[in-house]
């Protein structure tokens, strides 16, 4: 054995080969897409039924009704009262899921293989065929009530909450999908049926059933339990109307949200940016890396590694079908408030141009987006994940094949061009949820005015 | 129903360092988990230096010797997913590459292994407690019920105890520590003898074994540190109330239970499951279900390697007081006591358990990943192979051991029940409870 040379690193060999997973794609008589993938590392299989409609078809006033929907899915169905549906749930070891995002809803349940005819049925049945009885509703929006509550005193939800009404306005994703307290006790049963009837139609559902048997199989089983499905003739939830770009608003550089004696400041800053359907992506995904979206990103190695202002320091977009905000996330000593943001800002400022993303940055961005992607097709629920977001946004088919090759084609100028796009020092917003008496004198130094004082309002 | 078929095929190998070397092949997707468990958590500090090995764990990705330059760069750029923590009885370390990078990976891994101290500044290490200073902040000091786990576990042991602190450590512990307090743990802990490599995934076993001795066989042998033993018991039921920055109240019921794999250890799991996972549960059903005096429930059996606790936690809806609950919970108990669980609340649990080590069967690396997984089963049980008998344990179970589990340990006399309130408002705890505080 020859000693190892550690005057250097060993260098990292051509990128394995990676064969994607193909999907094939049927559409069922009652209008019902189906994707099928075949995964064969262990015997477990997910179904993910995407509903078109999720918060941001939330009507006016009526915040958090997408949501409650979703949640009564597993409250009674057919013969099955609540309790029987998880206690069918569990006889199959199911892991049921829901995620209710701007634009559509997933509804995700994996089990065994040899449960999979039961689990089909069972997700069916739980999203299609709900009692949505009174005295379920009531129990289930009364515990919502209590969360949102409970809410008030979490200070990243407080940040989330305030940071989406700051930068939208009145806008149709201008809310968590929980809603608020007020929106939700107007809500009533008759919404949820009505609701449901409008949204849940097989002509605006996916179905992508992922797991360890052959496309055939997968597809009959999606057939067996899904093909009885009638649409009521519904007309959707509500179209899109979160497309719609905010109207134009002044813009709030700088709020606070009181928190008395916090630990820390939590901060949010940011704006809205641009579609996740934007041929931009690819650019804003590295300009993000670069940025603030991995652990040797600027950011946060000025923010945690140099400062120790922090634990972490985090940016992303919450990517929509419409217009998304794009921010960075962290929570910081009180005492660094002010400064922690000034090197945001300034950070922010630099890679519009003053300090171009350099080579070794655009090599790290890339390399981590793209040499770690085949990881991402591991488990059945991963893969049936990534299906649900190329369904969501209509990503081609050869989605997964052109990633990378679309990242790496991606230069520093590029970086450049998105960032000053898209991101606009003069309308950035910027968030505390913090002590505001500890911190106020040194938030003038930051120079973005008398900051708008907002309460934690669920 | 028939048994699943279910394993985690391994090899393990002792180097000459005494290096333990555990391979696992799976072709699937073309990514190696590179994971390594030091056997030191917080469980081998004293009090004055808690939250040490935590800290410690965050130096570790600060560079080493030969690559002085933080410990992320050149795995991000080689396509790594990659982190680390720590607990009371472990801390773990792990990258997912791709195949192609394996040698960089175990490269980075070895040389923190063998050669992190000359590469410790004093500088890297007060930003890294200045760091830490912060995660706690974080996750405890600006968190709804966020420091209510500090002050059980100092309820629950007496202060000589490791497991009376948690592993994040006091805030002035932290300040107080110095780099010259490094140098003597990483000789200490942080050696071939007191650790556990495995690699997992795409890498054919004997190229997986050669790797490893090379990386790693150089370094210098140590001598592997003194098992820590402690005893606990509570022997009167102690109630405390502890303010915060909260609006509803919530109870905290805890026990002391058997340590981790011991007889009863998986009976608790299970009694965990029945008494408050999922609606069926017995408390969900009735506190949240029928009788709408709670918000949520939740409780587990958190299996240690000295000792375990058995935890159960209820928020009280508004308008309703935490004796009303408690009073409500402990004739579930009783009743589980006496009479058991039921048929139908075995079958789920066996079912359910078989699933969940199936889907434990997923993932390569990461936390609770295959590698993640070889490692607990080896340092913590002295065998990688235990994955097939610790499933065992849960098929097992009967109505019968459950019911005697509930029995031994589910005592209402010998528990802390720590009551979570808003600020000044003592009258929502349980009669008689003392007040505590924590910082």
């Amino acid at each position: 054995m020859t000693a190892i040379d550690r005057s250097r690193l060993p260098a990292v060999g051509a990128d394995p080969r990676f064969v994607f997973p193909a999907i094939v794609r049927h559409t069922l008589p009652n209008g019902l897409r189906v994707c099928t993938v075949e995964h064969h590392s262990v015997p477990v299989i997910t179904f993910t039924l995407q509903i078109e409609g999720g918060s941001g078809a939330d009507p006016d006033g009526r915040e958090g009704l997408a949501a409650l929907v979703a949640d009564m899915a597993d409250e009674g169905t057919g013969a099955l009262n609540a309790l029987e549906v998880s206690d069918a749930l569990s006889r199959i070891g199911a892991d049921y899921d829901v995620e209710v995002g701007g634009d559509a809803t997933d509804f995700s349940l994996t089990t065994l293989t040899r449960f999979a005819s039961r689990g089909a049925r069972l997700l069916a049945d739980m999203v299609t065929l709900p009692r949505l009885m009174e005295s379920e509703f009531l129990r289930v929006r009364q515990l919502r009530l209590d969360r949102l509550r409970q809410l008030k005193d979490v200070a990243s939800a407080v940040a989330e909450q305030t940071f989406l009404r700051l930068v939208y306005g009145a806008h149709p994703y201008a809310h968590l999908a929980i809603g608020s307290d007020a929106s939700l006790r107007r809500v009533t049963v008759d919404d949820v049926v009505a609701f449901h009837a409008r949204a849940v139609q097989p002509s605006r559902a996916t179905l992508i059933v992922c797991g360890a048997m052959s496309h055939d199989e997968l597809r009959q089983e999606a057939e067996n339990a899904f093909a009885g499905w009638s649409s009521s003739g519904g007309d959707g939830a509500g179209g899109t109307p979160a497309y719609v770009p905010p109207s134009g608003r002044l813009v709030t550089r700088l709020a606070v949200v009181q928190r008395e004696a916090a630990a820390q400041s939590e901060l949010r800053i940011g704006q809205l940016s641009t579609s996740r359907v934007t041929p931009d992506y690819p650019a804003l995904l590295v300009m993000n890396a670069v940025l603030g979206g991995q652990f040797v990103s600027r950011v946060n190695l000025k923010l945690r590694e140099e400062k120790g202002f922090t634990y972490g320091a985090r940016s992303g977009f919450d990517w929509r079908k419409g217009i998304s905000p794009f921010s960075l996330q962290t929570s910081v000593h009180t005492a660094s408030t002010a400064e922690a943001i000034a090197d945001v800002l300034a950070e922010i400022g630099a890679v519009q141009g003053s300090r171009p993303p350099s080579d070794d940055e655009m090599s790290l961005a890339k390399a981590s987006l793209t040499r770690g992607y085949p990881r991402g097709f591991e488990t059945a629920q991963q893969v049936a994940r990534s299906v649900a977001v190329m369904a969501l946004y209509g990503l081609p088919e050869t989605y997964f094949e052109e990633f990378v090759p679309r990242i790496n084609g991606v230069t520093s100028a590029d970086v450049v061009n998105v960032a000053t796009r898209y991101l606009d020092p003069s309308k950035l917003t910027t968030l505390v949820v913090g002590d505001y008496s500890a911190i106020a004198e040194s938030l003038r130094s930051l120079n973005l005015g008398e900051p708008e004082l907002r309460t934690a309002e669920f | 129903m028939t048994s699943l078929a279910i394993d985690l095929p391994f090899t393990k190998r002792t180097l000459a360092n005494g290096l333990d070397v555990i391979v696992h092949e799976d072709r699937h997707v073309p990514i190696v988990a590179v994971n390594v468990w030091y056997h030191v958590g917080s469980k081998n500090e004293r009090p004055g230096r808690t939250g040490f090995a935590h800290l410690f764990e965050h130096l570790m990705f600060e560079g080493s010797e030969h690559y002085n330059a933080g410990y992320f760069p050149p795995l991000q750029q080689a396509g790594a997913l990659l982190n680390g923590s720590t607990n009371a009885d472990r801390t773990n370390y792990w990258e997912v590459v791709p195949t192609s990078a394996i040698d960089r990976a175990l490269w980075m891994e070895s040389d923190r292994m063998g050669f992190l101290l000359p590469a410790l500044t004093r500088e890297r290490f007060e930003t890294q407690r200045d760091v830490v200073l912060n995660e706690r902040r974080q996750s405890y000091e600006n968190r709804p019920y966020g420091m209510v786990m500090m002050a059980l576990s100092a309820a629950l042991y007496p202060p000589d105890h490791p497991y009376s602190w948690m592993t994040i450590g006091s805030a002035e512990d932290i300040r107080a520590m110095q780099l010259e307090d490094v140098q003597e743990f990483f000789r200490t802990y942080y050696h071939p003898a007191n650790a556990s490599l495995v690699l997992a995934g795409d890498v054919e076993i004997e190229r997986a074994f050669e790797l490893a001795g090379a990386y790693f066989g150089e370094i210098p042998a140590g001598v592997p540190p003194k098992p820590v033993s402690k005893g606990a018991e509570l022997s009167s039921e102690r109630r405390l109330v502890l303010e915060d920055r909260v609006e509803l109240p919530r109870l905290y019921l805890a026990w002391h239970s058997p340590a981790m794999f011991a007889a009863g250890d998986a009976e608790m799991d299970l009694l965990g499951d029945l008494l408050a996972n999922g609606k069926t549960s017995r408390l969900y059903k009735t506190l949240v279900y029928d009788l709408r005096i709670a918000l949520d429930v939740s409780g587990y059996q958190s299996s240690r390697e000295i000792g375990s606790f058995f935890l159960l936690v209820v928020t009280a809806a508004p308008g309703h007081t935490l004796t009303e609950i408690a009073n409500r919970i402990d004739e579930e108990l009783r009743r589980v006591v006496n009479e058991g669980p039921s048929v139908d609340e075995m079958e789920r649990a066996v079912a359910q358990a078989e699933a969940h080590f199936m889907y434990r069967l997923q993932t390569v690396g990461g936390f609770g990943g295959k590698s993640d997984q070889l490692n607990a089963y080896n340092v913590l049980k002295g065998n990688p192979g235990f994955f097939a008998a610790d499933l065992d344990r849960y098929r097992a179970a009967t109505r019968e051991s459950l019911q005697a589990a509930a029995r031994a340990y589910l005592a209402l006399d010998r528990r802390v029940a720590l009551s979570a309130i808003p600020r000044g408002q003592h009258a929502l705890a349980l009669d008689g409870s003392v007040a505590v505080s924590v910082s």
